[in-house]
């Protein structure tokens, strides 16, 4: 919360400050197949909200800021990620 | 160091002993004389300051913010369609609560065209936030200008200030001008910096987006300092006393109102020739005054009220008109005495636009008109008093 | 070349209110890979200020200086005559504007600033139209495309114009550097990223940030349609240095078709 001493000095706030993420947005979430995965990056370089951590042979998703584009799974060369629509089945299995 | 100065020179100097850094500005007359002599002084060697030559007014703003936000001290001058053309930057700048100087030479809006002086021009950015300032002489043009350095940045206003000098008539009119020396200046005013600045170390959002009732909590307290802004005019106007034994009353300048029962009041250079018809008048024995409105805004209410509880008629002459209704001073001093319990007439009186000489006669004229109103009153007439236009 | 393995892993812009599948902020998600944490970014009111900097979800890990929409080059010359007057050195200034704000209304600005030689980067989104107050026609927007105001009618064909020729006028301050890019080749985009960081004075880039809801596309298709507007010749990939104009040649086009018939603007053009 803005305090009174923030008011008084104008609408100039520091930055970063996120209130939410966005990732109830998503109705269809990304799964990756670890099988399938060769590290290639596209994925991490397309994402447009940087969810996507780089690892020693694969990379790794969090949803935390994910909208669910599809744009990862359209650009995947190996088809290693499937958007799964959120509450189904699939989407609980990748939680696992 | 004395010096023979013209209005432009005077605020030119006052930008250099003030140690400003960045000066982002575009011609206009009668403004250019300005921001040639700092380029001249830049060019010279003698003032260490970045001069961005901007393709507009409203980019020699945006290159002002851009530039105060960083934590340096900036300037800028304009006039009439410059001012006009800033409008968008006006309200921008002084919502960002970043504090900065301009100089606005006063000057009509066309059409019809003129290059002459009213104040048309500043007066139409009432409502912009920015404080403003109406200067009568060279040399309070000077002083303001480092007043208003200290005034802007002040921690509890953090608003813009616009220093207006009427076109030509201060602008281009020499007279002595007392220089103070910069080791005075640089007592009376510090360096600027702000308590956060554009630091890639410190991150910071300037201008960000606010839902209503955030944007609603910002404009109250943008409009709490504005408020504030009025003490801290007076106190910097007595602190500028102490350092350089001159001051200019602060938000009003006062002459012969204890007493006076019609007084005038009056923005800008017009103060010195009403000057010289007061006191003209009471060497006949008419109780007349002047009022000279140094800060328009914030306006200042109280010290109005205080000054003019006793007169029975108040003459405004305005260099402005708020077409449809009238002189925009006149609609605000009525406001301002509203509820006085005894409350004075208030007579509106436009003239002086578009560099229109206002003579002795015709302030002469105003204020006679005034006093016979008065006199019918004595005789128990109704007090009534019009007002009128130097058509 | 930028080596896509040697981008640093920081996300310097996160947590943004674009919508799904933006290209205008993965344009600045990488551009930003490459400009890295001493970066100013100026920008002005547009999609990017409105989902990036609206209390209370600010999502830049950089200084961000707003200003209004003509002014983002005037801006950036102020921040950047402040900076050096405070002896920060090293500190790039990046004006970031829609096509709009670059092409339409902040073109005087932007042509002050480029003239005065300042060393600055702008950065030109373009989605080919003004997305943030509801795809409204820009001079950006190509011929042929339906906007709100150039919506297709019995009369109405969508856009009458073709598309403003940016990177000529550019050019013609004859500035160090200037290019365009599409997200769709991002080491291309990013290598121009790094060339105008490296050369001294004003820099341009207009980079082709294709926009789900604008363009009435699936938002997947982002980075295949920024690919498409290149392979199909609709967006030529082009530099400007030391002078001389290239033009990256496409060896075998493909189809206009392909690029055109995803988007809901085209769709009156195809039958």
């Amino acid at each position: 919360m803005l305090t009174e001493g923030d008011l008084r000095k104008g609408p100039n706030l520091a930055t970063p400050l996120l209130s939410t993420t966005t990732g109830s947005w998503r109705l269809v979430r990304p799964v990756l197949n670890p099988k399938r995965c060769n590290n290639c990056l596209t994925c991490w370089l397309f994402c447009p909200e940087g969810c996507f951590t780089r690892g020693e042979s694969i990379v790794s998703l969090n949803l935390d800021f994910c909208k669910g584009c599809g744009i990862c799974v359209a650009e995947c060369p190996r088809e290693a990620l499937t958007l799964v629509e959120e509450g189904s089945n699939d989407a609980r299995l990748s939680e696992r | 160091m004395r010096a023979y100065l013209n209005g432009n020179e005077a605020v030119a100097a006052a930008v250099k002993l003030a140690r400003t850094e960045v000066v982002a500005a575009y011609p206009i007359t009668p403004q250019s004389t300005i921001v040639e002599k700092i380029a001249e002084y830049i060019a010279a060697g003698s003032m260490e300051a970045d001069y961005i030559r901007v393709e507009s007014e409203h980019a020699a703003l945006a290159a002002c913010y851009g530039a105060a936000v960083t934590g340096t001290r900036v300037f800028t001058a304009t006039s009439s369609q410059g001012l006009a053309y800033m409008f968008e930057m006006l309200h921008y700048v002084s919502g960002c609560r970043v504090p900065m100087v301009m100089a606005v030479a006063n000057r009509g809006l066309a059409a019809p065209w003129t290059i002459w002086a009213d104040h048309q021009d500043a007066v139409a950015c009432r409502d912009t936030g920015w404080i403003q300032l109406y200067v009568e002489t060279a040399q309070e043009a000077l002083d303001t200008c480092l007043q208003a350095y200290k005034i802007a940045a002040h921690p509890e206003v953090l608003t813009p200030v616009m220093v207006c000098l009427d076109g030509y008539v201060l602008s281009h009119t020499e007279e002595i001008v007392d220089v103070p020396d910069q080791e005075a200046v640089d007592r009376f005013l510090p360096s600027y910096r702000p308590e956060y600045s554009v630091d890639t170390q410190r991150p910071y959002v300037f201008g960000v987006g606010a839902g209503p009732d955030l944007y609603s909590a910002f404009k109250y307290y943008q409009q709490q300092a504005i408020l504030k802004a009025k003490e801290v005019i007076k106190e910097v106007d007595r602190e500028f006393q102490a350092h350089f034994q001159r001051s200019y009353g602060g938000l009003v300048d006062l002459y012969y109102c204890h007493d006076a029962s019609v007084v005038l009041v009056v923005m800008g250079a017009t103060a010195g020739t009403a000057r010289e018809v007061v006191e003209y008048l009471r060497r006949q024995g008419e109780a007349v005054g002047l009022l000279r409105l140094r800060s328009f805004r914030p306006f200042p209410v109280e010290d109005l009220r205080a000054a003019l509880s006793r007169a029975r008629v108040v003459a405004v002459l305005d260099r402005d008109c708020s077409f449809g209704y009238e002189g925009v001073l006149a609609t605000e001093v009525k406001a301002a005495l509203a509820d006085l319990p005894a409350q004075p007439q208030v007579a509106g009186f436009i003239g002086g636009l578009g560099g229109r000489d206002i003579s002795q006669e015709e302030l002469a004229g105003i204020f006679r008109h005034c006093l016979e109103a008065v006199r019918r009153q004595d005789r128990g007439e109704e007090l009534v008093v019009s007002g009128g236009w130097q058509k | 070349m930028v080596k896509i393995k040697e981008l640093p892993d920081a996300e310097l812009v996160q947590g943004s209110y674009a919508c799904a599948g933006c290209g205008g902020i993965l344009a600045v998600r990488l551009a930003l890979k490459v400009l890295g944490p001493e970066t100013v970014i100026v920008t002005t009111p547009s999609c990017l200020l409105g989902v990036t900097t609206f209390y209370p979800q600010l999502a830049f890990k950089v200084p961000c200086v707003n200003v209004t929409f003509p002014s983002t080059a005037a801006a950036v010359s102020g921040v950047v005559a402040g900076l050096k007057r405070r002896g920060k050195k090293g500190v790039k200034v990046v004006g970031l504007a829609g096509d709009g704000g670059t092409v339409d209304i902040g073109l005087q600005a932007l042509s002050g600033a480029l003239e005065r030689g300042d060393n600055f980067i702008f950065i030109c989104y373009d989605n080919e139209a003004y997305m943030n107050t509801g795809v409204q026609r820009s001079g950006a927007t190509p011929l042929g495309a339906r906007t709100t105001t150039t919506p297709v009618g019995s009369i109405g064909r969508g856009e009458e114009r073709p598309k403003k020729d940016m990177l000529g006028i550019v050019a013609a301050h004859n500035i160090p550097y200037a290019a365009t890019a599409s997200i769709g080749y991002p080491q291309d985009y990013l290598s121009k990223v790094q060339k105008a960081m490296q050369v001294e004075g004003p820099a341009y880039l207009q980079v082709l940030s294709p926009c789900p809801p604008g363009w009435g596309y699936r938002s997947d298709l982002t980075v295949k349609l920024a690919r498409l507007a290149v392979q199909t010749g609709q967006w030529p990939l082009a530099e400007y240095e030391n002078g001389r104009l290239t033009v990256k040649e496409i060896a075998n086009p493909r189809p206009l078709r392909d690029y055109l018939a995803p988007q809901a603007r085209f769709a009156h053009l195809l039958g």
